[in-house]
């Protein structure tokens, strides 16, 4: 029905997540009517971000232009406290806060035996080679707050405790802004247990 | 168009979308369910904590035309929140999350396994049982109740009782224990035989309740093989998690 090139462009956009055999038709038609210069910087763009784009041979997060990404090659961040996350983009929700100044270790992934991904997918061996390597004294481990990422935490911390290094693991409770009474019971649970003595 | 209430077991999830999920079920009164709980990987999410892995729910679900269901709403039955603090007892959690997603079928109730994946949770919540056997006794019970429980008292091949011949081997693709003329599989011990048939002969309880025997290793291997024989296929979370615990 449509000509080899605009069916080539829809078929390739029908595979990326979220995006329909519809919502492909639309973007193609998009496409078409921009400005040549519009869809090569797209295309550039694309390209670019497949050609220069590594993972920091340190922490593991996305890192561009040389091995180490923007946090690793930062001097002015604390290298002694590593804040442990499953993905890349945990790290900018982290950053979002300005609370944290330490550096970063990338897992990518948590571990999901029901998917068969156990410690020998993550990156579990290389954080506990950082330990020594890079002096450090706390780990915070900053996986999601799920039955994934909890047992990927007490696995953790199971390994580093031995080292002798502070293992911590951000706290469970209410967001911000939120109702008390449509809170479940395990995050309430959880909330109460954490607990915190209020300063007059 | 129905509203549907039923109460069930979260199996697993899969992420969809922006913040939803796919949840599977095993429910009492309708076997296997897939829902949509939407918006719950926000954080503000009412939902996110009741519908995880191992959650014991009390659902309110929209039966629509398409095969997903929709969460409308979900209330804690039970946490296991022993299960999912302790390391060796969530990754047990898993591995009979897995089987009984194997072992339901959708839309086709069985309230018998769900009634023993809840009590095999229960009992693996419970601080004071081995839960070093609670897996295994999850998995033979379990095939028993499919019809497909190992044959203990007698030779799987050729039929003589225990007491006329001595078992020494397991093969599950033969039914079960074999005779030392029709041995193939693996060799087994008198003591692990004698725990399968505890588990299945209604003396689960002192299994559980007693220290841990020599052979519970042994038992565990032959419960996962006999489990594995009857689904034919490897169940994931046993084998991923066999690093990082015991």
């Amino acid at each position: 029905m449509y000509t080899g090139s605009l069916r080539a462009l829809i078929d390739e956009l029908g595979r990326l997540p979220g995006i329909g055999p519809k919502s492909a038709q639309r973007i193609a038609f998009y496409i078409l009517k921009i400005p040549s210069e519009d869809a090569r910087r797209l295309a550039d763009s694309i390209v670019a971000v497949k050609d220069r784009t590594t993972l920091c041979e340190q922490c593991f997060n996305v890192a561009e232009s040389g091995n180490l990404c923007d946090v690793c090659a930062d001097d002015r961040r604390d290298a002694h406290v590593v804040c442990v996350v499953e993905d890349p983009r945990d790290i900018v929700a982290v950053e979002r806060t300005q609370q944290f100044r330490g550096r970063y270790h990338v897992l990518h992934g948590a571990l999901n035996p029901l998917e068969g991904i156990g410690p020998d997918q993550l990156r579990v061996r290389e954080l506990l080679g950082r330990i020594d390597a890079e002096e450090i004294t706390e780990t915070i481990l900053c996986t999601n707050p799920n039955l994934e990422g909890e047992a990927t935490a007490m696995y953790l911390a199971r390994l580093l405790t031995p080292l002798g290094i502070a293992v911590t693991r951000i706290a469970s409770g209410l967001p911000v802004g939120g109702d008390l009474e449509y809170a479940d019971e395990l995050t309430l649970g959880r909330a109460i247990e954490g607990r915190r003595a209020v300063v007059p | 168009m129905t509203l549907v209430r039923d109460a069930g077991v979260v199996l697993r999830t899969y992420r969809l979308g922006e913040a939803d999920r796919i949840v599977v079920l095993l429910t009492e009164g309708h076997g296997k369910v897939r829902a949509v709980a939407k918006g719950v990987r926000r954080t503000s999410s009412k939902w996110g904590a009741r519908l995880e892995p191992l959650s014991h729910v009390a659902l309110l679900l929209w039966q629509g035309r398409s095969d997903l269901a929709v969460v409308n709403q979900a209330e804690v039955l039970d946490h296991f929140r022993a299960v999912r603090e302790d390391l060796e007892r969530v990754a047990d959690g898993f591995a009979m999350l897995e089987a009984a997603d194997q072992l339901a079928q959708e839309s086709h109730a069985d309230p018998g396994l769900y009634t023993m994946l809840v009590g095999a949770l229960r009992a693996l919540a419970d601080t004071r049982n081995d839960a070093r056997m609670i897996v295994p006794s999850f998995f033979v019970k379990a095939l028993a109740h499919e019809g497909a429980g190992p044959v203990l008292d007698a030779c799987a091949r050729c039929a003589k009782p225990a007491g006329s011949v001595d078992l020494v081997a397991f093969d599950i693709t033969e039914g079960g224990a074999l005779c030392t003329a029709c041995r193939r599989g693996r060799p087994v011990s008198a003591a692990a035989l004698e725990v399968l048939r505890q588990i299945l002969g209604g003396a689960l309880g002192r299994v559980l309740s007693a220290p841990r025997p020599a052979c519970a290793d042994e038992v565990a291997a032959l419960a996962t093989e006999a489990m594995e024989g009857h689904l034919d296929r490897r169940l994931r979370a046993v084998h991923a998690t066999s690093g990082l615990t015991w």
